[in-house]
């Protein structure tokens, strides 16, 4: 069959010896079919892992290719090729395919496609490919039905894995899957279904594995145990680009398991980001608890590094200082001399945002098997990519010889679109010269993350004499997301720091921006909404001081500046346009389920927040009380329009999830470095919020669109922090400007 | 009685730490075992680098987060504070063991209808919280679940509460 495919084709289709139809996205074979038994090939074809297989039940398996990182991509890629393919739903099972990298005849490419997770971009990235998938294995049944039954395919119908002829019977697509299997797939991307015709998608769809989790049987990274891999657990240098200066191992060797103790070497600090972290010493067990017991008993000194002076003293400082010079400017409408002259009134305020962790709750961990001419690695993971590019940097090896088994990964938040501990795992592999599986303790965590960066932003003001904004300047010093990584460093230093269009951007004739760059030693990295959660914070607390000191309602004041609905260009991601109309359309609908007008008179105060996150648009407002210094959220209210909604208990779930982590990480945390080392090192020190400090409940709407979906994983983070401080200055008239808000709240009252 | 540390059958080498106190013998999900390890090893990683039962997950070691969560003597216990030279003669369920092969618990079966799990790692830990609390409060009040202290990153305590509540009507329910 594969020797007719001799054109370039979008998707292929191939017959398994089990009688299986599978499609995927793989282009046509150019040469002969491989010479090998059909039993083996169905085998191989199968567990290659195309999207779809129909079996002989007429159950469909349909294959989920993204990381689910807790965003549910792994219910909500599928339900684009189910939809599609006209599949029944309820009798869907759905697998978890492989890292897909493969030579392709016009050389190296991803068979699934787009695997990674980040930047909520699985869903718009999905609704461009998946559905066409599904799209082409329906249109190849119909036409095997159509020959089947002599007709002309227009006659023929589909409906939860049935074919249906003009005289109403049904035949369930599993009795079409030979003759489907024989039929050259259109050429041409096939037609869609329109959305009125949709049956799965925008119904909500619970977890397909949510039985596997509650039962404890689904796979993580963490869990696997491949072919007897020996434990290893580092200590690693608590300097900043430290190193090692001696080690005793005496004591940690006696420890009954362990096989060996070694040194691994940091990277030259400053160079490209493709190693490990830090310098550390190995030790390598039997098993985890050896490991970890052994480590314990490891007597280490360490060199401190370049960066021995820093502390978050020092980098506040050093961004006052930076903030007196030019910077770079981002962007600048009119003439803001003038309008500084002009104004009636000018306004200040300068907002401090903290380095932040990830803590995913699954700590990174990574199960590494070489061999001579391939490799297998077993982790969670966000960006396979960089796995596997990682490994073929560190050990030679030909991409497609690394095979990557793909799990489902206890949390992301962007912590594991970096690859540092598989890194670690091949280092300590090569070393051991047996398979290894790494475990970082949460100590190891939280001491050893690529932090958010930490900055200093000053807002300010000008009003004329009706108290209308004719100047906004925001001026912000921060450590730059670009961290040992050669394609960041060849963009500007604000990238996924501060975006030059962002909210009042386009919206102030008169309008500077600029960043200036703080030099550190902490690594830094993408946290969940990057620049969101960044820079929200200070332009939506800033927008609500403005309304206050002018008496103005903060959203009035808001609805003001973005006008009349229109589209206006953003240069950042989520762009090219920023739509006011729609933003202004949850920042009323948050309002209204908040009672924003109703005047409180218990000691409660109410706050609200809107923004533009990469394609979504999202509005929070929390109704508050502060007794003593005990903060209580009586309401949280997050209404959100993040385009045609895939599954909305899946969107559900991530503005519940997004608000409360945007609340725990309001209220309690932040990473500070004293002495050029990281200060926290557990959860008692870097507290994410327990139930007992969260609102019994997130009141979630959702803005019916029929716009291109946008993703959902991060638009529900960045309007928590000034929602809350808002909400906090209604309430108790202290206005919090330095995150995390409790420790800031307690010092003022 | 399971040994899956002694393979090959053997007594414990006498130089191994285990010697001197000897091997523990324990009840896990209603099976017996034999520990013939570290004294020290926690059951955490007993359970999971011993016995393969992964649904149990490690999260901080420390006791603070409780991924790690199960039953010890049908109370909720941090597995990765309890050294195995605690458990002889203990009863231990892991999430495994809360209900039989094919059916649910009414906790899981509640958590499943409210789609609580995002990305599931803290979820066997909340439903061992949860299970126990249920025990202890049959109708909790929500003061009762907010004293749940385990973590979830992902943000589903507003969907844990329900799930909890509703965990509390199938009990009931199949009670009367």
């Amino acid at each position: 069959m594969s020797a007719k495919l001799s054109r370039r084709q979008f998707v292929s289709v191939m017959l398994t010896a089990s009688g299986a139809l599978v499609v995927g996205l793989r282009p046509a074979l150019a040469g002969p079919p491989p010479k090998v038994p059909m039993d083996m090939l169905g085998e191989a074809l199968t567990s290659l892992g195309a999207f779809v297989r129909i079996e002989r039940n007429n159950r469909i398996v349909v294959g989920a290719r993204g990381c689910e990182i807790g965003q549910g991509v792994m219910t909500s890629l599928p339900m684009l090729i189910a939809e599609e393919l006209d599949a029944d739903w309820n009798r869907v099972r759905v697998e978890q395919l492989p890292y897909g990298y493969e030579i392709g005849v016009d050389g190296p490419r991803n068979r699934y496609g787009e695997q990674g997770a980040g930047g909520s971009t699985s869903i718009p990235n999905g609704w461009k490919d998946l559905r066409q998938v599904g799209a082409v294995a329906r249109w190849l049944l119909i036409e095997a039905a159509a020959q089947q039954w002599q007709l002309p395919r227009e006659r023929i119908t589909t409906e939860a894995s049935h074919v249906i002829h003009p005289d109403g019977s049904r035949m369930p697509y599993a009795e079409l899957v030979e003759r489907a299997a024989a039929i050259l797939p259109p050429a041409e991307a096939v037609p869609l279904k329109k959305p009125e015709e949709f049956r799965i998608i925008g119904k909500p769809a619970k977890t397909v594995d949510a039985r596997a989790i509650v039962t404890g049987k689904a796979q993580y990274g963490i869990d696997a145990y491949v072919g007897g891999a020996l434990v290893a657990a580092i200590v690693r240098c608590p300097h900043l680009d430290g190193s090692l200066a001696s080690f005793d191992d005496a004591q940690a060797r006696k420890v009954d398991g362990v096989v060996d103790v070694f040194a691994i070497e940091g990277p030259v600090p400053g160079s490209a980001f493709n190693t490990n972290l830090a310098a550390g010493v190995v030790v390598v067990a039997a098993n985890t608890w050896a490991a970890l017991k052994a480590r314990s008993k490891l007597k280490i000194e360490w060199k401190p590094g370049p960066w021995a002076e820093e502390s978050t003293a020092r980098l506040a400082a050093a961004a006052e200082e930076a903030l007196k010079g030019e910077g770079l400017s981002l962007r600048a409408d009119g003439d803001m001399a003038k309008t500084r002259k002009a104004a009636r009134r000018t306004l200040n305020a300068k907002y401090t945002v903290p380095f932040l962790a990830h803590a995913t709750m699954e700590p990174p961990h990574a199960l590494i098997k070489l061999e001579p001419d391939r490799a297998l690695l077993v982790a969670s993971l966000q960006d396979p990519d960089d796995a596997s590019t990682t490994i073929a940097d560190l050990t030679g090896l030909a991409r497609e010889n690394i095979e990557i088994r793909m799990t489902r990964a206890g949390g992301g938040f962007g912590r594991r679109l970096k690859n540092d501990y598989v890194a670690e795992a091949v280092m300590v592999a090569k070393k051991v010269g047996k398979p290894v599986k790494l475990m970082w303790s949460r100590d190891d965590d939280l001491r050893h993350d690529f932090y958010r960066p930490f900055g200093v932003h000053r807002l300010e003001a000008n009003l004329d004499r009706k108290n209308q904004v004719i100047g906004f300047t925001h001026l912000c010093a921060a450590t730059p997301v670009a961290y040992r990584n050669a394609s960041l460093r060849e963009r500007p230093a604000n990238t996924s720091v501060l975006d030059a269009d962002a909210f009042p951007a386009g919206l102030v004739a008169n309008f500077d921006k600029r960043f200036f760059t703080l030099e550190s030693g902490m690594p830094r990295g993408w946290w969940r909404a990057p620049s969101h959660t960044f820079q929200a914070f200070a332009t939506e607390s800033f927008i609500d001081e403005i309304a206050i000191e002018t008496k103005q309602d903060a959203v009035a004041l808001r609805l003001a500046l973005l006008g009349e609905p229109r589209e206006i260009d953003y240069r950042g991601h989520g762009g090219p346009k920023f739509d006011t109309g729609r933003l202004a359309e949850v920042l009323r609908r948050c309002a209204d389920a908040i009672d924003w007008k109703r005047r409180r008179t218990d000691g409660r105060g109410v706050g609200i927040a809107c923004h533009f996150t990469f394609g979504g648009y999202t509005a929070h407002a929390f109704e508050v009380s502060v007794d003593g210094s005990d903060l209580k959220i009586h309401r949280a209210v997050c209404v959100t329009d993040v385009g045609r909604v895939v599954n909305p208990l899946g969107v559900e779930a991530m503005m519940i999830g997004g608000t409360i982590d945007g609340i725990s990480t309001a209220l309690n945390l932040a990473i500070t470095v004293k002495d050029g080392q990281v200060q926290q090192s557990s959860f008692a020190d870097y507290p994410i919020g327990r139930m007992a400090q969260m609102p019994n409940d997130v009141e979630v709407i959702v803005v019916p669109s029929e716009r291109e979906p946008a993703g959902a994983g991060e638009m529900g983070v960045p309007t928590v922090a000034p929602a809350l401080a808002n909400a906090i200055y209604a309430a108790t008239t202290v206005r919090v400007r330095e995150l995390p808000i409790l420790p800031e709240l307690r010092r003022k009252l | 009685m399971r040994d899956p540390q002694n393979k090959a059958g053997k007594e414990p080498a006498p130089a191994a730490p285990a010697a001197a106190t000897g091997p523990i013998e324990l009840t896990i999900n209603g099976e017996k075992f034999r520990h013939t390890g570290d004294p020290e090893m926690p059951l955490l990683w007993y359970l999971r680098d011993v016995l393969r039962l992964t649904g149990t997950k490690y999260g901080c070691g420390v006791g603070q987060c409780g991924a790690c969560t199960v039953h010890l003597d049908g109370k909720a216990t941090r597995a990765c504070l309890i050294p195995m030279a605690a458990l002889a003669n203990q009863s231990i369920t892991t999430i495994e063991g809360i209900a039989g092969p094919d059916d649910l618990h009414a906790v899981q079966q509640a958590w499943i209808e409210h789609d609580v799990p995002q990305c599931g790692y803290c979820q066997a830990g909340q439903i061992m919280a949860a299970v126990d609390l249920l025990k202890r409060k049959a109708q909790p009040s929500d003061a009762d679940i907010a004293s749940l202290t385990n973590l979830c990153r992902c943000g589903t305590y507003p969907r844990i509460r329900k799930a909890v509540k509703r965990a509390a009507e199938l009990i009931a329910g199949a009670k009367s």
